[in-house]
């Protein structure tokens, strides 16, 4: 593999005694898209800050280029950054919010302008050059503060949930558009979320942190089909638990609802007798058992949401209850409440997961 | 709630006339120079006074430079607290009312004990020296009124992240300030200005004893000789407080519009 862009080494910080990033180890390649998910007060914040230089770690290393940038001010670290609440100066119009960075390092007037007129286009905001932010809906300030983070062509950039003052469909269209600008320039970027769906939809890989750990780094569909903890399994997407017991911890088999199945993901480290939670995606479960289902389960309908395209249906199983998702079949509608359903999981869709 | 209302119109009306009517009697007074009729000459022999004229525009240059050194002082100060020292609050605060708590009189007998001829920073002993005492002296009496104005003005921008938008874009410190925080809290800096300049203009203690010749030290040099010129300039001065007063809530209406979050 190419040496890492950057680099993050045992990185560690504390707000009045408070450990809030608990020794992080990151490596990210060059034009890599990465997401930070976790929830709030888990120190996805606190570590953008440190990249940019505005917390300073009390230890462990941040490395670009194979450069420890730790003696760097912020100012000289060559890093783009979008903010939570805009932060266009409000005094500048638009064309001298983008042009300011250019401004700054003393790029002569016409190759600025030039350089203005290049990012409003890439922003899709033309024209707009004259107006002033407050004249600017939520989204295209977000927009405008993009092109301002970008305009002077820097090695990185990092965005701190820049979409969640927006509301829902700007979000969508936003973090498509922002993903768009991110492969057409290549540039390396951080992205901050809290927002599981959007951090699955635009990533090349997530970070999922908790409580200022890393749970688990890898690829959307990796987190989501692959999670290696129990809190990675829950905060990304939907689960279902199934309580069953070790029938045979040797053969990896166990009785549940009734019926004894085998696991294939089943760890050697349980005992016979042990309970264990079998859990899986709502979308591994199935109206129909054949040939791949092999766990088999009778219940009842307990609730129906029509989704559109999907419908979750919330099938109680007695000791168990799960959730599981059909598509819409035009010709077909969904069992009503309280109508007995079987339903098929395969067992080599059941995680075992442990803490 | 109609009774509360009648009684709110009969304060008011009484403060009203509390402020009013002498200010109305000044200024009847001052037309009154003449025995037959109503006049304006009162105004015409201060305006065309020489010395009226060195006074009043003597206080305006001291007004100007206090404005500026002041605007030096406290912009810087007030940003670092509300960034990097908010825990300093209370006590920067504390120390700006000083101005207010101990009375200009003591303050200028401290600077005549402390710059005096034979002191060993003798500013008195020079006229630019003592025009620059005069001048520092007026930014610590209008500390309090300036240091709160820039505050207010910070109150109103996210100091914290246009510092760090600007910062992570190249820019230093001092342009930060300079490009990002000043012009956006510039009406509230001009309402510290004018505030600044209504005390230069009225102050007669300091300058005074520090043997300055302001406008204040006019007046009372007039006082004490003629009649009704004292009430003319007495009007005088009190619209040219009342203009720059005027002037701030006219700017209030000029400030930038903060971006909107949606
Ligand atoms: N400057 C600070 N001083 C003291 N505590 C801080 C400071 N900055 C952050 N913290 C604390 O550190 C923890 C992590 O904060 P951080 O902002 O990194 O979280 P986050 O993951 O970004 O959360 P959110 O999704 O809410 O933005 C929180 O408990 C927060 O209160
Ligand atoms: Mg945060």
């Amino acid at each position: 593999m190419a040496e890492e862009f950057l680099r993050i080494d045992k990185l560690v910080k504390s707000f009045g005694g408070i450990p809030v990033v608990k020794g992080v180890d990151l490596g990210f390649n060059k034009g890599e898209f990465v997401s930070l998910l976790g929830p709030s007060g888990c120190g996805k914040t606190t570590i953008l800050r440190m990249i940019a230089g505005f917390e300073r770690p009390d230890s462990g290393r941040i490395v670009v280029e194979g450069n420890d940038i730790a003696h760097l001010q912020p100012n000289q670290r060559k890093i783009g950054m979008v903010f939570q609440a805009y932060a266009l100066f409000p005094n500048m119009n638009v064309a001298e919010n983008v042009g300011f960075g250019l401004k700054i390092a003393g790029m002569p007037r016409p190759q600025r302008e030039a350089r203005v007129e290049e990012m409003l286009k890439l922003i899709g905001l033309s024209g707009y050059d004259k107006r002033f932010p407050f004249e600017l809906s939520g989204g295209q300030q977000q927009r405008v503060a993009l092109a301002r983070a970008l305009a002077p062509s820097p090695r990185m950039l990092l965005l701190d949930e820049p979409l969640s003052a927006l509301d829902a469909k700007i979000r969508v269209s936003l973090r498509e558009q922002i993903r768009e600008i991110q492969r057409e320039l290549g540039i390396t970027t951080v992205f901050v979320t809290h927002d599981q769906e959007e951090a699955l939809s635009i990533s090349d890989r997530i970070v999922v942190l908790n409580a200022g750990s890393v749970e688990q780094f890898g690829q959307p569909f990796e987190i989501y089909n692959r999670p290696q903890t129990k809190f990675v399994a829950t905060f990304v997407g939907q689960l279902n638990t199934l309580n069953a017991t070790v029938a045979n911890a040797g053969q990896k088999t166990v009785t549940v609802g009734g019926a004894t199945v085998t696991i294939p993901s089943l760890p050697a480290t349980l005992r016979d007798g042990e309970a264990v939670a079998l859990t899986m995606r709502p979308e591994a479960v199935s109206l129909a058992d054949g040939a791949t289902r092999d766990i088999v389960l009778d219940g009842k309908v307990a609730e129906v949401h029509f989704l559109g395209s999907v419908i979750r249906l919330k099938v109680d199983l007695g000791d168990n209850a799960i959730s599981l998702d059909t598509f819409n079949d035009q010709r077909t509608p969904p069992p009503p409440h309280g109508a007995p359903v079987r339903i098929g999981i395969a067992s080599s869709d059941v995680l075992v997961l442990g803490n | 709630m109609k009774q509360g209302k009648l009684w709110s119109w009969v304060i008011f009306i009484l403060g009203a006339l509390y402020f009013l009517v002498p200010l109305y009697a000044t200024f009847d007074f001052s037309l009154h120079i003449r025995r037959d009729h109503l006049s304006f000459d009162a105004y015409a022999n201060v305006l065309n006074d020489p010395r009226f004229q060195a006074a009043f525009s003597y206080s305006l240059i001291i007004g100007a430079a206090a404005i500026v050194v002041g605007l030096l002082l406290v912009v810087p100060a007030a940003y670092y607290v509300r960034l990097r020292a908010p825990h300093l609050r209370p006590i920067i605060e504390f120390i700006t009312l000083l101005p207010l708590i101990i009375p200009a009189i003591i303050l200028v007998f401290g600077y005549i004990r402390m710059y005096n001829t034979s002191s060993l920073i003798p500013l008195l002993g020079t006229n630019f020296g003592s025009d620059v005492l005069l001048t520092l002296a007026y930014v610590a009496l209008a500390l309090p009124y300036m240091y709160r104005a820039v505050d207010t003005g910070l109150r109103t921008i996210d100091v914290q992240t246009l510092t760090e938008a600007a910062n992570i874009l190249g820019a230093n410190q001092a342009t930060i300030i300079a490009r990002v925080i000043f012009p956006n809290i510039i009406v509230a800096v001009l309402s510290g200005a004018f505030l600044t300049l209504a005390i230069v203009i009225g102050e007669f203690t300091i300058a005074s004893l520090l043997n300055r010749q302001v406008f204040g030290v006019y007046m009372q040099n007039v006082g004490a000789n003629r009649a009704y010129e004292p009430s003319a300039l007495a009007v005088i001065s009190f619209v040219i407080t009342w203009g720059a007063m005027g002037m701030i809530q006219l700017l209030a209406r000029f400030a930038p519009k903060t971006a909107r979050l949606d």
